[in-house]
């Protein structure tokens, strides 16, 4: 038991990542709502940005941002160390974009289906489309 | 000029989708030629990459002239070539055949169409081309969200089908990101050399695993592989024929390319028959896609949404013939990638023909067509033949290969599949053929303003000729089968293969 406490104190910021993904993933699977559908997608999605920027993160660390003129030969050396790891948080601006284009075509396909059905209720459409 | 196809192959129709979409503000008319331009810049690099990289081995372009691990690198090797060809050509030609559609159709959304026509396109070809995982990944949501757009056009329960393949895709699309996330952890990289290298070391480690599961399910989801093909039957089915017939046959082929070269190109042959549990287990799930796509297609009543069904049976074909684990299966995989992209694009188009002047592919619709409609039924006929695997058409020699293989590998579950999905295809397209060859035209049932039976004739030159072109593509590859595997499968074929 002893074993476990620390591995889940010192990797909280997976469980927390799994935890919200598993929010974002029941409210897709079990809400009956289109747009409640919507919002757990986003939070799944939003589950794995935190997971990407928090494995950039370091105890210790600045933005890596490196003056110029600091010093020169060995005085300039950068230790990574010191600096948390830039790499994984550009890439989730990409997967920022990416995300924010996915909820504008849900949108869309949801005002799409409002405008045919009056209704945004998954089993109201299916009895729709289930009556003709 | 020509050390820059790999740029081109990808910057030439995003040049073209963003002129699109300004042309169809101004000038719709201007739309379709630029559109064919674009494509057209694509697959004239991307044939002229094939030559050159069968000529002179793999090539790999720097973006930006960065080196490779920190920049993103282009790779093309003999397997992305021929895929990056197939992708640029069905596209284009598919285009051709669209136009008419597209103008009866959906006369008012002429530039929004095209635009995401050859955005769709562009994120296949960057895929393919792409030699970074995390560049791959982009491309691929470029390709969905496009892809869910084009879906979205549809009338009737399209827009409800496109959402609920929005959510599936988007899940499986975080998998797949989630997975590099894990590579990234464990190497600090995401160049695809590069990750091969570094993880090397790392075989048999539990986060290696983990990310390889991860990935895969992503990958499966996004192709539509047996328990996760839930969104495909009613997207392909209720989407716009045009765009059904560009997705259908590219879409599932590109994800299982990807898969492939995942496996073989970033975690390499022997970290795959390490795990010898997992490889029978994905076998099986391929075969349970091949029973259960056909038997699920024999229940249906439309034409498009038992193609659909089809699709989903002949990605089982190609993930099992990947996951056999020998050399004569994976060369089966691979051609039947390049297969099945034109025999899923000739019975789509085919069907695209028939809901042009039928308004409908409901079986009811097909009656008397044979007669009616002899060209698109003949090419119809032909795709039939490739899918229920007749030789000389392809179809036939990529199920070669692939029971051979499953007999190597000694798996009789998989050939026993196969060739029971192969006898159901040969009721399921015969079932078709007796309604459109026997039963007369029903006369009141005509849809539509054609007034029906009388009024029915032959589909436009500008479908027909691309389904021709598509039908004798069926052909030409089964005649060329073999070339085709020597010259440019077998180099590809990983050494560490039994």
């Amino acid at each position: 038991m002893e074993h476990y406490i620390p591995l889940f104190l010192t990797k909280y910021n997976y469980w927390v990542y799994t935890t919200l993904m598993m929010i974002g993933l029941w409210a897709m699977i079990a809400k009956n709502n289109l747009v409640k559908k919507i919002v757990g997608m986003n939070i799944f999605q939003t589950a794995i940005i935190l997971f990407y920027v928090s494995i950039g993160a370091k105890y210790g660390a600045t933005i890596p941002i490196i003056e110029h003129g600091a010093g020169h030969g060995a005085e300039a050396a950068i230790r990574a160390a010191d600096y948390i790891n830039p790499l994984p948080h550009v890439l989730m601006l990409t997967a920022i974009v990416v995300s924010v284009a996915t909820l504008g075509v849900a949108l869309a396909l949801v005002i799409n289906i409002h405008r045919r059905h009056h209704t945004l209720e998954e089993d109201e459409i299916l009895e729709q489309l289930r009556e003709p | 000029m020509s050390e820059q196809f790999p740029a081109l192959v990808v910057i030439g129709p995003l040049l073209a989708a963003l002129m699109v979409s300004v042309a169809g503000w101004l000038r719709p008319r201007l739309c379709l030629p630029l559109a064919l331009l674009g494509l057209g810049i694509a697959a004239a690099a991307s044939t002229g990459l094939l030559a050159q990289v069968l000529a002179h081995g793999p090539i790999s372009y720097r973006l930006g002239g960065w080196p490779p691990p920190w920049g993103i690198v282009y790779h093309l090797d003999n397997l992305n070539a021929v895929v990056a060809a197939l992708v640029s050509w069905v596209a284009l030609v598919n285009l051709v055949a669209a136009h008419r559609a597209v103008l009866t159709d959906y006369p008012d959304k002429i530039g929004p169409f095209y635009t995401l026509y050859v955005l769709a396109v562009t994120g296949m070809l960057g895929m393919v081309v792409t030699g970074d995982a995390f560049n791959l990944y982009v491309l691929l949501e470029i390709t969905s969200l496009t892809g869910y757009a084009l879906i979205g056009l549809g009338g009737g329960r399209a827009p409800l089908a496109s959402l609920n393949y929005l959510f599936l895709g988007t899940i499986g699309a975080s998998f797949y990101l989630l997975g590099v996330g894990y590579l990234y952890i464990v190497t600090g990289s995401l160049n695809m050399a590069d990750l091969a290298r570094l993880l090397a070391p790392l075989h048999g480690s539990l986060a290696l695993t983990a990310a390889f599961a991860i990935t895969l399910v992503g990958l499966w989801m996004k192709m539509a592989f047996f328990p996760l093909h839930a969104w495909l039957p009613n997207a392909y089915g209720f989407a716009p024929s045009p765009a059904a017939s560009l997705l259908a046959p590219l879409m599932t082929k590109v994800m299982v390319y990807v898969m492939i070269r995942v496996m073989i190109s970033v975690f390499t042959v022997e970290f795959i028959l390490r795990e010898v549990l997992l490889s029978q287990f994905v076998v099986w799930l391929a075969v349970a896609a091949m029973v259960g796509g056909a038997l699920m297609a024999l229940g249906q009543r439309d034409l498009k949404r038992m193609l659909a069904y089809i699709v989903v049976a002949e990605v089982g074909y190609m993930v099992g013939g990947a996951w056999l684990g020998n050399r004569l299966a994976m060369t089966g995989a691979i051609l039947h990638i390049i297969n099945d992209a034109v025999m899923t694009f000739c019975v789509f188009l085919a069907a695209g023909c028939i809901f042009q002047k039928r308004r409908g592919t409901a079986f009811e619709d097909l009656q008397g067509l044979f007669k009616k409609m002899p060209w698109t039924m003949a090419a119809l006929a032909a795709g039939a033949l490739a899918v229920i695997g007749v030789p000389p058409t392809c179809g036939f020699f990529s199920k070669w290969y692939l029971i051979r293989g499953g007999l190597e590998a000694g798996h009789w579950g998989f050939v026993a599949g196969l060739i029971f999905s192969s006898l159901v295809n040969v009721v399921l397209f015969f079932r078709v053929f007796e309604i459109a060859f026997f039963e007369p035209l029903d006369h009141g049932h005509g849809h539509g303003e054609t007034g029906g039976a009388v009024a029915l004739t032959e589909a436009p030159l500008s479908m027909l000729l691309p389904l021709m072109a598509a039908a004798l593509g069926l052909l030409a590859l089964g005649l060329a089968t073999g070339p085709l595997v020597e010259r440019v499968i077998l180099p590809i074929i990983p050494a560490g293969l039994g």
